[in-house]
């Protein structure tokens, strides 16, 4: 199977639909010519055309709003927003448009638009480039929210994305754009609303989604060299969420702790825990321990990023708080 | 050139406008219609006359005083009133209410509630159309407070820049809310806010429907030939606070009263005798089935049913 980038799996989940819907089409700030500030984008003005892949003003609102128009009369739309932060700029589009055109018009609309979004930090970006903000959209009926963590399940991901008619945030992480992994050169999809079993374990749970995937494998494979086997779960749909998979893990383990970028109050884990403890609460063993960013806006300074950040070290502790090791 | 019958339809469309307004208002102090409910009454020129000219095939985008947009693109009075009803008959299922009217079958997208909100959503149906090279047009209304919104700025410069086809018509009811426009907008001529974005702009008496429409006619060609925008500011007056929870404070009683002289349906009436169109008899007759209509609606709201609760968890998702 070829080995590529996590971006050039984007790349071609975007070219392939592309090809096969003459409806698709992309637009963004620096989509076009520039090739996509984090270059997910390349060669596509090339092949489509400006217009198919169309280069914005930055005026993230209109984007948004051009997305959402083109889609309510049978477009499908894939908006780029270069990163989630610029998305805020957008939200009363999201918000009080996108998700909620179908509900308001008694089922008359439909927006089937993505709103790719690259999130995340770690590259001393400063507080204001360095945010984790899916549980903003997470909390609004109305919006699915994807969260891509390997180039797989990226291209798979954003296939199902373009391809549902509701508005899909799908979350990126600035971090991942260059990791290599097996992606199949044909056409498959990875189906909104799946969590991914990446390892199987029988003494705790860890919960993940985007980097904190790779993260919780890691920190999987230290604690099985003392002796604790955890099973790692990519949630890969934040919204819905595979409430299923996680419950039938926790039968089998009885603990769980969820690793998560975003901030703690009212984080995704939050919601997590709150499904567990009310569908799974004979299971545990254990309360659920979270593992997040710590609670402050995100320093620039190298150390004290680190420091913010949750990593392997913050994930045995919690692994083995649970486990009572 | 608007034939006779045509002037008659646009009279009584304007009037039909103004019963139901007036008695959605009754029904709102009857405890018939809850939440917010922003009445069109003194605008009526404005939706009249854009709406006649426009294309069954174009599209239409309204704000929260939108019920007579709808009203004059398509819904019926029965579909309108059964929706400020909270009816399962509603134009929007009883789900939107008096802010959220959509039929999309016949092209009017709402319906939004957030000051600016349908800008950016027009450039978006303007997009669509030159990406299938379709010669339709969308027609925007928003209000005088929307130019003051980030979302006016981006829309009108993106649609001059990429030539979508949307004629943009402000009506300038001389209040956002309580704030007068003067006190609002560094520039009272509104649409001299549009003219930095190298499009075609005109203002029009909003209160004189035949002004209203030798405009709307003229702009509209004007777009769907040369795949431009165009802004247009109507000038008119809401008769009615804001929404019905308006105190009224920031306005004078001389203040409305010398604008309800300047009433378009009254006005356009006097036209419409001099000219013989109609009659007296006939305008009694007229307003005398206007009132039968708006009476049939109330009925048919009345014993339409309310969404059954489980339609509570539909059209969340497609």
């Amino acid at each position: 199977m070829p080995i590529i980038q996590y971006r050039q799996a984007l790349n071609q989940a975007l070219r392939e639909e592309m090809r096969r819907d003459e409806n698709v089409f992309l637009i963004g700030e620096e989509v076009a010519y520039y090739q996509g500030a984090y270059r997910v984008t390349e060669g596509l003005l090339e092949e489509f055309g400006d217009r198919r892949v169309r280069d914005t003003p930055i005026s993230e609102e209109v984007i948004a709003g051009i997305g959402i128009g083109a889609a309510m009369v049978g477009l499908r739309p894939v908006v780029e927003m270069m990163t989630v932060n610029f998305a805020l700029l957008a939200l009363d589009q999201i918000v009080n448009h996108a998700s909620k055109l179908r509900y308001m018009s008694g089922g008359q609309i439909s927006v089937p638009m993505v709103i790719r979004a690259p999130e995340g930090a770690g590259m001393q970006l400063g507080a204001q480039h360095s945010q984790n903000l899916e549980a903003w959209f997470v909390h609004v009926p109305g919006l699915k929210v994807a969260a891509a963590s390997t180039p797989h399940n990226a291209k798979g991901l954003l296939k199902s994305a373009i391809r549902d008619d509701n508005p899909v945030i799908f979350l990126e992480h600035e971090l991942l754009y260059t990791l290599r992994g097996e992606v199949p050169g044909n056409d498959y999809t990875v189906p909104l609303g799946q969590a991914e079993i990446v390892r199987q374990g029988a003494d705790v749970t860890l919960i993940a989604y985007l980097r904190m995937r790779h993260v919780a494998q890691k920190a999987a494979e230290m604690l099985s060299q003392e002796g604790i086997e955890a099973e790692v779960v990519d949630l890969q749909s934040l919204r819905p969420m595979d409430l299923e998979t996680l419950v039938t893990s926790l039968r089998k383990t009885h603990r769980a702790v969820v690793v998560e970028e975003d901030w703690p109050q009212c984080g995704v884990g939050s919601h997590v825990v709150d499904q567990l403890q009310y569908h799974a609460f004979d299971y545990l063993d254990a309360p659920i321990l979270r593992v997040t960013s710590e609670d402050v806006p995100m320093p620039y300074s190298k150390d004290l990023e680190l420091f913010a950040l949750p990593d392997e070290a913050k994930v045995i502790a919690a692994a083995k708080h649970v486990t009572y090791k | 050139m608007v034939t006779d019958s045509e002037k008659l339809d646009i009279y009584r469309e304007m009037v039909l406008i103004r019963k139901f307004e007036e008695k959605a208002g009754e029904m709102y102090e009857a405890g018939k219609i809850r939440g917010f409910l922003h009445l069109y009454i003194g605008q009526e020129a404005v939706a009249v006359g854009f709406m006649a000219p426009i294309r069954a095939d174009d599209y239409v985008i309204g704000a929260y005083r939108e019920h007579g947009q709808a009203l004059s693109r398509c819904a019926t009075p029965r579909e309108v009133m059964a929706e400020l009803f909270g009816k399962e008959t509603g134009v929007s299922r009883g789900k939107g209410g008096s802010m959220h009217l959509f039929d999309m079958s016949r092209r009017f997208l709402g319906g939004t509630a957030i000051v600016g909100g349908g800008l950016p959503i027009a450039a978006g149906v303007g997009f669509a159309i030159n990406y299938r090279e379709g010669d339709q047009i969308v027609l925007c209304f928003f209000g005088d407070g929307a130019v003051n919104e980030g979302a006016f700025h981006e829309t009108l410069n993106i649609a001059s820049l990429w030539g979508l086809p949307i004629l943009f018509v402000c009506e300038n009811n001389m209040y956002g809310m309580g704030t007068a426009v003067e006190r609002a907008s560094a520039v009272p001529n509104l649409f001299q806010r549009a003219q930095c974005y190298a499009m075609q702009t005109e203002s029009v008496d909003g209160m004189d429907v035949n002004a209203v429409l030798e405009v709307a006619e003229r702009t509209i060609a004007t777009v769907r030939a040369t795949r431009r925008p165009v802004f247009v500011e109507a000038i008119t007056y809401r008769y009615r606070g804001h929404s019905h929870a308006d105190p009224g404070t920031y306005r004078t009683k001389e203040e409305i009263e010398e604008w309800r002289r300047r009433d378009p349906i009254v006005h356009y009436g006097e036209v419409l005798l001099k000219e013989g169109i109609l009659t007296p008899e006939r305008i009694e007759k007229i307003q005398a089935d206007c009132e039968k209509e708006i009476e049939d609606a109330v009925e048919f709201a009345e014993h339409s049913p309310y969404p059954k609760p489980e339609s509570l968890w539909t059209d969340v998702y497609a």
